[in-house]
C-alpha cells in the first residue's frame, strides 16, 4: 500500500499497538534544554528512574544563558536563573549524558545545534520538551515537540505513548519572489488558514518551491509549523539534505554513510499515498510579510493596511489605529536571532540590507546568531562587522530576545520587529509590541526606523 | 508515581473566551523562577491578573479576580487553546490554583497531552455549548467516566480518547504502564542497532 513519508517514520518506530487506539513509539533521540529539560532530569531523579541509554540523551545550554558579550560560564540573562545552568549541568554530569555547556564551543539554541552536530538525521525520531522541535523534520526526522513529563518517560523507558496524527501536504508550486523567504511563506500560510489551520497534524511540505528551498529555509518553514498548531512537520530528504549530513559527529561514519544514505533515500511519499487534507499555495502569492497583531495568524504583506475588523484589545496592545499603514509604524526595537531565524543563511541576509546603511537613530538593534558555529561562520566572513557597523549588538548564542524570562529588555510600549517565530503579548516583555518578520525585513525595518519592504533596498542597490 | 484520579467533578466554570490563548499568558516565562513543579500558581495568568509585573494588586476586571469566580475549578476557552510554548509549568500552575478542568473550543496538542498526564482534564465542545456554559450560573458536573458535562437540565456528551480517559479516571503513571512492555522496547532497539548502527 502507498504510504506517506510520516506513514513510513511511524512504521519504522512502532514497537507495538498498545490499545486505545495509542502506539508505543521508540525513541532514538531525546534533546534537553536548561528551561524544560532539568526539571525532566530531576523529577526522573526524585522518583529514582535511570536514564534508560544515556547515549541517546543531549543537553544542550539555550533558553536562559546570557547573550552578553563575554558572558562567564553560569551568567543568565535572569536574575536567579543560574540555577537552571548549574542544576542542569549537574543532573545531565550525575545521568551521564552528552552535555553541551555554556562553554562549549559547539553550543547554541537547540534546534540549530541538532542539525549542525548530525543530532537530528533522516528518519531519526526525536523529541525535546520544547514546541520547535518540529524544526528537525526538515531533515526528514519524525521529531516533535512535548512537555517535560513525555521527555521523562522517553528517557527511563526508550519510548513514547502517542495517537497517531492525522496527515496534511502543503504544496508550495512555482518560485518564491526576491527577497521572499520561507518565514514569508510560513506567515502567508498561518494568515490564510489560521494559527489552528494544522491543528494536531503532520504536515508534509512538498512541490517546487519546497525543493528550491535551502536546507536553512527548510528548518525555518518547519519551525513555524508549531505556529500553525500542527503535531509537527516534514519535508522529504534530498541530496542537498543528505550533502549536509556528511560527516557529522552524531552522524553515520564513513564505514556506515553508504548504508545511511540507501535508508534515507526511502524517505519520500510514494506517488498514490493519499492525506487527510491538502494545501495549495502559489509561490508567486507569497509577498514580504509582516505581522501586525497578537497571535502569528495575523500577519499581512508589509505594504498592506491593517484589516477593518480588529478586536480593540489587539488594537489597543499594539497601540494600533484601524486601517493605519503597517509601513508607517516607528519602531523602537530590532531583533535577529532564534531557532527560527538565527542560521547563517539568515544572518546573511540581513547582512546584505545593512552593508547599505545604518539603524535609524534612537533604535536598539541586537543580533544573536543562533549558536557558536554560526557565530564563528559569520564572523569568518565579517558578518559581524556589517552588524556592528551598521548599529546592532552582536551578543553570543542562545534564544536570547525571542522571549522574555526577567532581566532587561526593550521597554514597556516600544515596538519591536523580530525575526523570531511568536508575537503573543508580553512575549518579548510586558508590553513590549512584537511585530514578527524575515531577516531581511527586519534589517531594512532597522534602517528605515518603521516598517519596510527589503525588496525596496535591495532593488535600489541592483538597479544602481 | 500515581495521580489524583478523575472521576466526577463539579465547580464554577470560569469564562476566558479568547481563540488562541497561549502558554505564554498561562504563565509567562518571567514566572519560572526555579528548577520545580511547584510554587507556580502565583505566576498564573500573571500579565492578565495582576496590575503590572511589578504590583501584583489584583486587577478587577480579570475574571479570576472576580467574587464570583473566586472558587472557579473549571476554565473555558476559546479555539486552540493552550497554544505555543511546551512548558508544562503552564499546567502545574493550572492544577496548583485548583483548576480540574478546561472546557474549550480546542487545544494545542503539547498543552492538551500535558494537562492528560498531570490529572487536569481538556473537554473539547463546540463553540456554542462553550458559550452556553459561560452564560450558565451554578455548578457545572463533569462525570469522565459516562462522558457527560451537566449545567442544570442540560447535558453534553463529550469525547476524549480512550488512553487519555483512562490515565485520568485511574490516576495511572504512563511511564509505569509503558515499563509493562519494556522487554519489546529492548528486542526493538536491539534489532535496530544492526539496521542503524549510526544511532
Amino acid at each position: 500500500m502507498a504510504r506517506t513519508l510520516f506513514d513510513k517514520l511511524w512504521d519504522a518506530h512502532k514497537v507495538v499497538d498498545v490499545g486505545d487506539g495509542a502506539d508505543l513509539l521508540a525513541i532514538d533521540r531525546v534533546v534537553l534544554h536548561e528551561r524544560t529539560g532539568g526539571i525532566a532530569l530531576k523529577s526522573l531523579a526524585e522518583a529514582g528512574r535511570d536514564v534508560r541509554d544515556p547515549d541517546r540523551v543531549f543537553a544542550i545550554m539555550d533558553h536562559i544563558v546570557s547573550f552578553r558579550p563575554g558572558r562567564g560560564r553560569d551568567e543568565a540573562r535572569l536574575p536567579g536563573g543560574e540555577q537552571f545552568i548549574t542544576e542542569t549541568r549537574a543532573l545531565s554530569k550525575a545521568a551521564g549524558l552528552h552535555l553541551i555547556d555554556t562553554d562549549d564551543p559547539r553550543q547554541g539554541i537547540v534546534h540549530v545545534v541538532s542539525p549542525e552536530l548530525g543530532i537530528a538525521l533522516p528518519g531519526v525520531s526525536l523529541i525535546c520538551p520544547d514546541s520547535h522541535t518540529c524544526s528537525l523534520g526538515a531533515l526528514g526526522a519524525l521529531a516533535w515537540g512535548v512537555g517535560s513529563s513525555d521527555a521523562e518517560h522517553a528517557m527511563a523507558t526508550g519510548a513514547i505513548r502517542a495517537k497517531k496524527p492525522a496527515q496534511m501536504r502543503v504544496s508550495v508550486h512555482g518560485t518564491l519572489g526576491s527577497a521572499v523567504t520561507a518565514k514569508d511563506l510560513s506567515l502567508h500560510l498561518i494568515s490564510k488558514f489560521g494559527a489552528a489551520g494544522g491543528s494536531g497534524m503532520a504536515i508534509e511540505f512538498a512541490g517546487s518551491a519546497i525543493n528550491a528551498l535551502p536546507l536553512e529555509g527548510r528548518l525555518t518553514l518547519c519551525n513555524m509549523a508549531v505556529e500553525f498548531a500542527a503535531f509537527t512537520a516534514l519535508i522529504a530528504p534530498d541530496d542537498a539534505t543528505i550533502a549536509s549530513l556528511m560527516g557529522k559527529p552524531f552522524g553515520p561514519d564513513d564505514i556506515q554513510w553508504i548504508e545511511a544514505v540507501s535508508e534515507w533515500r526511502q524517505l519520500f511519499t510514494d506517488d498514490d499515498a493519499r492525506f487527510d487534507q491538502e494545501i495549495e499555495i502559489d509561490a508567486q502569492d507569497v509577498a514580504p510579510m509582516v505581522t501586525w497583531g497578537t497571535s502569528p495568524e495575523e500577519a499581512a504583506p508589509v505594504s498592506a493596511h491593517l484589516p477593518e475588523a480588529v478586536e480593540r484589545e489587539v488594537l489597543e496592545y499594539m497601540g494600533l489605529e484601524p486601517r493605519d499603514t503597517l509601513q508607517d509604524l516607528k519602531l523602537h526595537g530590532a531583533f535577529i536571532g532564534s531557532c527560527t531565524n538565527g542560521r547563517l543563511s539568515d544572518l546573511r541576509a540581513a547582512a546584505a540590507v545593512l552593508r547599505h546603511g545604518r539603524v535609524a537613530e534612537g533604535m536598539r538593534a541586537v543580533c544573536v546568531p543562533g549558536s557558536k558555529s554560526v557565530r564563528a561562520a559569520a564572523e569568518a566572513e565579517g558578518l559581524d562587522k556589517v552588524f556592528i557597523n551598521a548599529g546592532f549588538e552582536w551578543g553570543e548564542p542562545g534564544c536570547a530576545m525571542c522571549f522574555y524570562a526577567g532581566g532587561e529588555t526593550f521597554p514597556p510600549g516600544s515596538r519591536v520587529i523580530s525575526s523570531t517565530n511568536r508575537n503573543f503579548r508580553g512575549r518579548q516583555g510586558p508590553g513590549v509590541r512584537t511585530h514578527l518578520a524575515s531577516p531581511a525585513t527586519v534589517a531594512a525595518s532597522a534602517m528605515a526606523g518603521c516598517i519596510a519592504d527589503p525588496r525596496r533596498i535591495l532593488e535600489r542597490q541592483v538597479a544602481a | 508515581m500515581s495521580r489524583k484520579p478523575f472521576t466526577v467533578h463539579s465547580g464554577v466554570a470560569a469564562p476566558l473566551l479568547v481563540d488562541n490563548i497561549d502558554t505564554d499568558q498561562i504563565i509567562p516565562s518571567r514566572e519560572m523562577k526555579t528548577v520545580s513543579r511547584n510554587g507556580l500558581s502565583d505566576g498564573l495568568f500573571a500579565g492578565w491578573r495582576y496590575a503590572s509585573p511589578t504590583d501584583r494588586t489584583p486587577r478587577p476586571e480579570f475574571v479570576l479576580n472576580q467574587k464570583k469566580y473566586a472558587v472557579a475549578s473549571i476554565l473555558l476557552g476559546g479555539d486552540n487553546f493552550g497554544c505555543g510554548s511546551s512548558r508544562e509549568h503552564a499546567v502545574w500552575a493550572l492544577t496548583e490554583y485548583g483548576i480540574r478542568a478546561i472546557v474549550a473550543i480546542g487545544f494545542g496538542d503539547i498543552f492538551r497531552n500535558n494537562c492528560v498526564r498531570n490529572g487536569l482534564l481538556p473537554i473539547k465542545l463546540p463553540d456554542l455549548v462553550v458559550r452556553s456554559l459561560a452564560d450558565f450560573d451554578g455548578e457545572v458536573v463533569i462525570d469522565l467516566p459516562s462522558q457527560t458535562l451537566s449545567a442544570g437540565p442540560n447535558v453534553h456528551a463529550f469525547d476524549i480518547d480512550s488512553y487519555a480517559k483512562r490515565l485520568l479516571v485511574e490516576g495511572l503513571d504512563p511511564i509505569s504502564l509503558t515499563q509493562q512492555h519494556q522487554s519489546e522496547i529492548e528486542a526493538y532497539f536491539a534489532d535496530d542497532k544492526k539496521v542503524r548502527p549510526w544511532l
